[in-house]
């Protein structure tokens, strides 16, 4: 089986901790990350909102690119990406009218495409492929005592639910036991982070951070643990407009689940990128890096 | 409501002559065609979306009362209200509807409609973002956030950019934000690929509105 990465826009600058603590963390587990060579953006969910046929090209000539570098596999830590190239892969699988098209778009650019690639999650391939047994065997130190909010979001696990479960999805949290964390309840782990509604209308999308956020406060929670650069951009990026506006005093840090995976690994703070997120997570993890 | 004021309280510029019914019937028709569109007429009005919908505290019009407007050919509300532009695309509605509907691609074609035919309300701001976004990934083949938001606050107000700047400016000091957009090599190869697609859907809606005429 070929594993390639597909890294995506967010996390080149944005979300660059994901990129890095993912890297640093499939190297300590003893995998090379092969990146996609010269991929492009994915569309998001912005430029399929106005064009539908169109925005499958973006996701195509990546599929085309990586089936041509013998990948049985593309996966990504964005979900969005995820979803997006998930979507057009599945509609080629699927409507052969569709198929036609995309391979007459791609052969007009020198570009083939047969379907051969699956695209997923590294959360899925963590868990499903490697193995939290793997990560027990690897890790150097234990998380224990850190309480962690898993939170799925939307794009996760919705629409396909593919590798958890659309309404109560599993993996975050036993993947917190495995590194020796205490997952703590979070009954909003699947409700959504406000998107790309935060950012054109951030005002308007505060109350919905302020639930998520109080949400993982109420339940004691040390972190929350994320998977999606979008999640972590809103809840820490506007986490202090949600205490300006309500006159909360939340200091809720946002990390990704990869950056503690490098920990449990012992791989540096440093090089896992914690301190680059807005609300500082370094007191809490201290004890750990 | 009439053409006019449909146009009035949305912009409305590139209908081409077409009268509220033809669009109506265009938009229905737009709906049925994109994967398991023409689930929307199994809808039995049972809230569902609306009740998972995180937004819809936001939104004008629920989900459900959008759906059934829209297949009572009453457009104007549909197009008048803030509904779709709320929509963060989180499948909830879509995954429980329990028609099988596919909530979230439908509103993801009313969103392309509405920006079609310049019949949005003036008060939404992503069809402007994803305006910006689509040019810089047409231009660059990836989409670089620095440049993504100082075009969207250039366009929609310069001063939302200066209540978040101290916090761009720490995005900025921990290298999390740059001023170098990444070009893709193979741009050649995307518009290429591109360029045939578009060509395609450009015929698709040609045939649709040839239809309602």
């Amino acid at each position: 089986m070929k594993y390639i990465y597909y890294p995506g826009c967010s996390v080149q600058h944005t979300g660059r901790m994901y990129d890095r603590s993912f890297k640093a963390a499939w190297k300590a587990l003893g995998y090379d990350v092969i990146e996609l060579e010269d991929w492009n953006c994915c569309g998001a969910t912005a430029y399929m909102s106005i064009r539908e046929l169109t925005s499958h090209a973006l996701a195509a000539r990546n599929l085309a690119l990586a089936e041509a570098e013998g990948a049985d596999v593309l996966m990504t830590g964005c979900p969005a990406c995820y979803l997006v190239l998930g979507k057009t892969n599945d509609y080629f699988k699927q409507d052969r009218d569709f198929a036609a098209k995309i391979r007459t778009a791609l052969q007009a650019a020198d570009l083939d495409y047969r379907g051969t690639v699956e695209v997923r999650h590294i959360l899925d391939v963590l868990v499903n492929d490697i193995g939290l047994e793997t990560v027990r065997e690897k890790m150097t130190r234990s998380l224990e005592g850190l309480k962690v909010a898993s939170y799925y979001g939307c794009q996760l696990t919705r629409p396909y639910g593919r590798f958890d479960d659309t309404e109560d999805p599993v993996l975050l949290d036993r993947f917190v036991e495995a590194i020796g964390a205490t997952r703590v309840p979070y009954p909003l782990k699947t409700k959504c982070c406000g998107g790309m509604v935060a950012n054109t209308d951030s005002e308007r999308i505060l109350p919905l951070l302020k639930e998520l956020i109080s949400c993982a406060h109420d339940g004691n929670a040390d972190c929350i643990m994320v998977a999606c650069p979008l999640c972590h951009m809103n809840l820490d990026f506007y986490q202090s407009d949600v205490n300006k506006r309500y006159g909360t005093d939340f200091h809720m840090p946002v990390v990704y689940f990869t950056q503690l995976l490098g920990l449990a690994l012992g791989i540096s703070a440093r090089e896992l990128e914690i301190g680059l997120e807005l609300v500082p997570a370094d007191k809490v993890l201290a004890k750990y890096a | 409501m009439t053409r006019t004021e449909l146009a009035r309280a949305t912009g409305g510029q590139k209908k081409g002559g077409l009268s509220e019914e033809q669009l109506a019937k265009i938009f229905l028709d737009e709906v049925y065609r994109i994967p398991f569109g023409e689930r929307i007429n199994l809808c039995i009005q049972c809230g569902t979306c609306s009740a998972s919908c995180p937004t819809a505290y936001l939104m004008d019009y629920s989900p459900r009362e959008i759906f059934a407007a829209l297949r009572a050919g009453m457009l104007d509300r549909v197009l008048e209200s803030n509904t779709v532009w709320m929509c963060t695309s989180c499948y909830y509605c879509t995954v429980r509807c329990p028609q099988q509907i596919k909530i979230t691609d439908i509103m993801y074609e009313l969103k392309r409609l509405a920006t079609e035919y310049d019949l949005y309300p003036r008060s939404a701001r992503s069809p402007v973002m994803s305006g910006i976004f689509k040019n810089l990934v047409d231009r660059y083949g990836r989409n670089q956030e620095m440049n993504l938001m100082v075009r969207y606050y250039l366009r929609t107000g310069i001063g939302q950019m200066f209540k978040s700047a101290f916090r761009g400016m720490a995005l900025m000091r921990k290298g999390r934000m740059s001023l170098t957009t990444h070009k893709v090599k193979g741009m050649d190869q995307l518009h290429k690929v591109i360029g045939v697609l578009e060509g395609y859907e450009a015929e698709m809606k040609k045939q649709t509105r040839e239809a309602a005429r």
